[in-house]
């Protein structure tokens, strides 16, 4: 069987400027960081990101690769607001397409159905609608002929998640408690690279609910430990709050040039350089 | 002598009272104060969870699975009673947390709509403010994230059907919308504070009674459940300081 496994650069590789790129996590939780970074560092740009917005979001708004964002929310979520992405809003550098939690779900759920929407009582009412007026409304063809929103499918071209276990076909495991929308992420793209802690030859005796992504929606996979830093990815480690701290405190260009001008091992690097300097 | 902050606690959790078994899904540290407070004395059939993936009991024992997947789908179930925070509440209820000024280009970006519009049109959804002031308080939001009683109207039945907004607590009072508009209503002034002093800090016109009742007095036994058992640190107040 296919041996799936690539480095960050590979996957990077295989992105195209204009894409639409599905980031999987929530917040400030297991995102991929890693291979976010490889992506900075890439002339890759002009990307719809579609996501449950957290530092992802915030460090490709910084580095200016966004033209439209997909999102409910950015978030550190132990700092509420994430600075670039606020910055980027006030300065107008991306259009946003802002829906609702539930909305975006369905929206991933839709895609991973090949069906071009799924009906939601949720917009209705607010200014989601006011601010999406692509969004369109259905009518309940049986007795109660309820009027929904049609959540459109949000179909991606490419998605990007992170696990805490993988093996080389692809298939992957999530450890912590929640599993996010990891798996709906990678069924809804065309082409799903999952980044993961540890490579494993198998899962032993794993509780089979916790293998959440399937090999035959995923394209390649990383090995990347410690790939989901500065956000958490529990039960192998929590989010950094000390280094999310100085992200959010530190000015872009000094962060950027501090801790990203070279690879995900120099990043790791200084990453530990500056918390034994703070110890 | 009852602080301010422990008013506001029990303000809160009266607003689980008599909800039964649903998730009372508190958002800020007054309204978790509360929803605990309410479970250990009249709501013992409250949901509650760890604020990630797991339904716990009072002992922080797991009881249930609750990722962001199957949360979303309770919301729509309406089996819960959200109180959520609101950068900006009007008269008819409409919460915004998305951004301040106009939405093409705010001046100030906060965390977008979140589950806002979900909720509101699904479960019973109340509101928490920890500082009343005429900043929150607006006549208009710039953004309509959680759906407020004209809009809600104004979308149709399928928007009105489920939508219930119970209460809205601040660190002044308490208010609701049980007036013949659905305009915002003051309820009860916690102790120490005046009718006036609340329209003052608040953008728009409170319908209120010629008298307004005090928010209730706590039992000894709350009062010793919110000092010694759930907040034995203090943490209400920091959010509602005396």
């Amino acid at each position: 069987m296919t041996d799936k496994t690539m480095t960050p650069e590979d996957v990077v590789a295989r992105l195209r400027s204009g894409m639409t790129l599905g980031i999987g996590g929530w917040g400030s939780r297991r995102k991929p960081m890693a291979l976010v970074r490889a992506l900075l560092r890439s002339d890759v740009t002009d990307l719809t990101v579609v996501s449950y917005g957290g530092p992802d979001v915030g460090l490709l708004a910084a580095a200016g690769k966004i033209r439209r964002l997909v999102t409910a929310f950015v978030t550190l979520d132990s700092i509420p607001l994430e600075p670039h992405f606020r910055a980027a809003r006030q300065e107008g550098s991306f259009e946003l397409s802002e829906v609702d939690e539930a909305m975006f779900m369905w929206g991933l759920q839709a895609a991973a159905n090949r069906l071009p929407f799924l009906p939601v009582r949720a917009g209705l009412g607010s200014d989601v609608m006011r601010v999406n007026p692509e969004l369109k409304t259905v009518t309940s063809p049986y007795e109660d002929g309820e009027t929904f929103v049609a959540m459109p499918a949000l179909r991606m071209d490419a998605a990007l998640a992170h696990v805490n276990r993988a093996d080389r076909l692809g298939n992957g495991q999530y450890l912590g408690p929640d599993p996010y929308f990891d798996d709906l992420f990678c069924e809804a793209a065309d082409s799903a690279y999952v980044s993961c802690e540890e490579l494993v030859a198998d899962f032993g005796t794993a509780a089979p609910q916790s293998l959440l992504i399937k090999r035959h929606a995923v394209t390649g996979v990383v090995a990347t430990p410690h790939g989901a830093h500065f956000t958490s990815c529990v039960p192998d480690y929590d989010r950094d709050e000390a280094f999310q701290k100085l992200y959010a405190t530190t000015p872009w260009p000094e962060f950027a040039a501090r801790f990203l001008h070279g690879d995900e091992k120099s990043y790791q690097s200084a990453v530990q350089t500056w918390h034994e300097e703070s110890a | 002598m009852t602080s301010r902050a422990e008013y506001c606690v029990l303000a809160c959790a009266d607003a689980w009272r008599d909800n039964g078994e649903v998730l009372a899904s508190p958002m800020g540290t007054v309204p978790a104060i509360g929803a605990r407070l309410a479970k250990r004395t009249f709501s013992p059939d409250l949901l509650l969870t760890d604020g990630e993936a797991l339904l716990v009991g009072l002992d922080g024992r797991a009881e249930g699975w609750l990722p962001y997947r199957q949360h979303l789908a309770m919301v729509t179930g309406g089996r819960r009673h959200v109180m959520m925070g609101a950068s900006q509440l009007d008269r008819f209820g409409n919460q915004n947390i998305s951004c301040i000024g106009d939405w093409q280009r705010p001046a100030r970006q906060l965390l977008g709509v979140r589950g806002a519009p979900v909720n509101t049109l699904n479960n019973p959804t109340s509101y928490w403010v920890p500082k009343h002031s005429r900043r929150v308080f607006v006549e208009k939001v710039d953004m309509v994230c959680g759906v407020g009683y004209d809009s809600a109207a104004a979308a149709g039945p399928s928007a009105t059907r489920y939508h219930r907004i119970p209460r809205v607590v601040s660190d002044l009072g308490v208010f609701d919308f049980a007036t013949p508009d659905h305009t915002m209503r003051l309820v009860s002034l916690h102790p120490g504070v005046t009718a006036e002093e609340v329209q003052d800090a608040t953008g728009f016109p409170l319908a209120r009674a010629d008298e307004v009742p005090c928010t209730r007095e706590p039992t000894a036994e709350e009062l010793r459940l919110i000092r010694e058992v759930i907040d034995p640190q203090g943490l209400r107040d920091r959010e509602v300081p005396a």
